[in-house]
């Protein structure tokens, strides 16, 4: 492999980790959105290149199915369902971005010392690759532990998923790329009918008036 | 090929098709019984087939047992949720559409338990297990209220995070297999990977391991990460509850123990025993703590769960045959007091119309022969003897002391723990003023009384194909 070949997929990990961290201080929930879509965008320009590098046709699917899926329709969903709920203003963060920081560089940090200490036999492109998806991965989790807002939760937990199909096509001649991918996108799009079930239960004078009748209909 | 087993697959798979289809929830049910029986007795023909293992699917005699185990609890499982439906509709609790969704759901699980327990394949093990996991979210909130959709939801984000770590770790097995069994499908084959883990690298092996405990140990309901279940079992309908407790947890733990094996192979790799070790006994301590504060019957018996998931999982750390067949045997009369157990709360929740503990009362009373048999399974469960319970803690406690004396005084201490709790919480359930209604019963008790008269047979008498069964699976865990 050419090093022009490597240094552009390094490019692209680190870029992924990158926004990662914009994810971790954003505080207004269209904001965190938009930057989950540019996510999964380099996401898909990630895939799309290990698929070239790699010579893996198969992995061009994973790579649309982040930028179709993940990049264009659940953020426009998401943002559709935070208009028609109102809930764009709510976003509270557990501890201050400071520390939520700070936190985000140690995990970096920690998951850079574990996987390059790990994987010295594995060729470099696939080590870098997992040391970044790593840190994705953990990102994403302190991204839903510092949010208590349902969807910020959710989209903590699509950018870890973002990091482990990273890691899946970092993991060169891997089989069931693709139907992870898939089978990871059925989980989301779950996740997001469930907001909105979730959100119409929780305020039930909003949308829907049947379930309102059968709500009352329990309690008496 | 049309075998034994991709039977177990295709009957649970063609049944939840047909249940989505058909209108009228007397005939689902009747059919989800039958579809259960079939995939049941399709089950008991494994015995005679001889191991194989392709690319895809693998039996041997580790998840034979598992596979019986399972496709019997769904069975019996099957009858008692034809008559809890029955009466949940006709309080208006669910409605005929819902139950179309709930049948055709419950299919769905079997077909995804199956397809985790005889998969070859990591990756196809991880896509069964989220499966699984997704059909019981749908489930646990099928009643729609405020709790139930909050108990599905949480359930259903940690269930995500685990098996999105279990994922990370099964992708770093694979990256460690790759240099040695090369590229592609090979190095996601589970008896392909066995047989060259010797010469893996440990220390991504080590880092796998971690993971997948996380992972899988999640869904298990290990301790710091239990914090679904409570909630899950709960809100669901009980047979879910029942299902649950006596065969989801079972299949997680089963995922665990196949990597488990992976990593025995290799001498240079962490030995998972000390970490399952230590992660089941904190199990069993917090969950006796929590037991007695518990104000929701159902609730409870959760924390129970948690209780023997963390016996087990402690037993199969400790390794060894002795340990192992104690493991497998308590797995086993776990599942089926457990569901037993759930079988009567459920009913029993019907007659009162309430689960919390405080408004049921004097149960020997006004309904004896539910309460009763609920009191035959908490004595089971708490592990008196002489039932099956008693035997596998005994054996655990005993095998255990002869190599790590300490252990046991923690471990017996949980136990004791939980006893006490149990106890205290079911006395007034039972023996108490009768409280809230009393309605009469229309239980299923067949089920409960087949399931409580095994874990009696267990314990007075193993037979012993059953025995030899069992140490042959005991000596392949190593």
């Amino acid at each position: 492999m050419s090093s022009l070949q490597f240094d552009i997929a390094h490019l692209l990990a680190g870029s992924l980790v990158l926004a990662s961290f914009m994810m971790l201080y954003q505080d207004r929930l269209y904001a965190l959105l938009n930057v989950y879509a540019l996510h999964a965008g380099v996401l898909a320009l990630s895939v799309a290149w290990q698929a070239y590098v790699q010579q893996a046709p198969h992995l061009y699917v994973t790579a649309l199915i982040a930028l179709v899926f993940k990049a264009i329709i659940i953020p426009v969903a998401l943002h559709r369902i935070i208009k028609k709920l109102g809930i764009h203003r709510e976003i509270e963060n557990v501890i201050g971005v400071g520390l939520t920081m700070m936190a985000g560089i140690g995990l970096v940090a920690l998951s850079m010392v574990v996987m390059l200490r790990v994987t010295p036999g594995a060729d470099a492109l696939a080590r870098e690759d997992l040391a970044f998806a790593l840190s994705v991965v953990l990102l994403g989790l302190l991204i839903m532990v510092t949010r208590r807002n349902a969807v910020s939760q959710v989209v903590g937990f699509m950018s870890l998923e973002n990091g482990l199909v990273l890691a899946a096509t970092g993991a060169k001649g891997m089989p069931l790329v693709v139907e992870i991918s898939v089978a990871f996108s059925v989980l989301i799009a779950f996740i997001v009918i469930g907001i909105f079930l979730f959100r119409i239960r929780e305020r039930f004078d909003s949308v829907d008036v049947q379930a309102l009748d059968r709500f009352r209909g329990e309690r008496r | 090929m049309i075998d034994a087993l991709s039977a177990i697959l295709l009957i649970p798979a063609i049944s939840a098709a047909l249940l989505a289809l058909l209108p009228g929830y007397k005939l689902t049910a009747k059919l989800n019984v039958v579809a259960a029986l079939a995939t049941f007795l399709t089950s008991l023909t494994l015995f005679v087939i001889e191991p194989t293992s392709g690319q895809y699917l693998l039996l041997d005699d580790l998840n034979k047992v598992f596979i019986v185990l399972t496709t019997f609890v769904s069975f019996t499982t099957s009858v008692f949720s034809a008559s809890y439906i029955h009466h949940e509709i006709e309080t208006g609790r669910l409605t005929p559409a819902f139950l179309r969704f709930y049948h055709a759901m419950y299919q769905m699980l079997m077909f995804a338990m199956n397809l985790a327990l005889i998969a070859n394949n990591i990756g196809l093990m991880w896509v069964a297990v989220e499966m699984a996991t997704l059909t019981t979210v749908l489930m646990v909130g099928i009643y729609r209220t405020h709790e139930a959709l909050e108990a599905a939801w949480k359930y259903f984000i940690l269930g995500s995070v685990g098996i999105a770590l279990a994922l990370f770790g099964t992708i770093l097995v694979y990256m460690a297999a790759r240099p040695v069994v090369g590229e592609g499908m090979d190095g996601m084959v589970w008896t392909v990977l066995v047989k060259h883990a010797a010469q893996f690298d440990p220390a991504l092996l080590n880092v796998a391991f971690v993971f997948l405990l996380l992972g899988y140990g999640t869904k298990v309901g290990l301790a710091p990460l239990h914090a679904w279940l409570p909630d899950a079992h709960a809100e669901g309908p009980t047979p879910i509850s029942a299902v649950l407790s006596g065969l989801l947890l079972n299949v997680a733990l089963y995922a665990l123990l196949r990597f488990k094996m992976m990593l025995a192979v290799n001498s240079a790799a962490i030995t998972p025993g000390p970490l399952m070790v230590t992660m089941g006994l904190i199990s069993v301590i917090f969950a006796a703590l929590m037991l007695y504060r518990r104000r929701d019957i159902k609730r409870m018996f959760a924390y129970s769960s948690i209780e023997h998931m963390g016996i087990i999982v402690f037993a199969f750390g400790m390794g060894g045959p002795l340990a192992n067949f104690a493991g497998l045997l308590h797995m086993t009369m776990h599942s089926l007091t457990k569901s037993a157990i759930f079988f009567a709360v459920g009913h029993i929740a019907q007659v009162k119309g309430t689960q919390k503990i405080a408004e049921i009362g004097g149960l020997t009373a006004t309904s004896p022969a539910l309460g009763w048999s609920l009191m035959l399974g908490v004595i089971a469960i708490v592990g008196l003897p002489p039932l099956g319970i008693f035997m596998s803690e005994f054996l655990v406690v005993s095998s255990t002391f002869a190599r790590a004396p300490w252990l046991t005084v923690i471990l017996v201490l949980g136990i004791i723990i939980a006893l006490g709790g149990l106890f205290l919480r079911i006395g007034p359930v039972m023996f108490g003023e009768p409280k809230g209604k009393t309605a009469p019963a229309e239980a299923s008790y067949v089920p409960m009384f087949t399931h409580l008269g095994l874990v009696l047979m267990a314990g007075v008498y193993l037979p012993p194909v059953l025995v030899t069964g069992f140490q042959n699976v005991a000596k392949l865990l190593g």
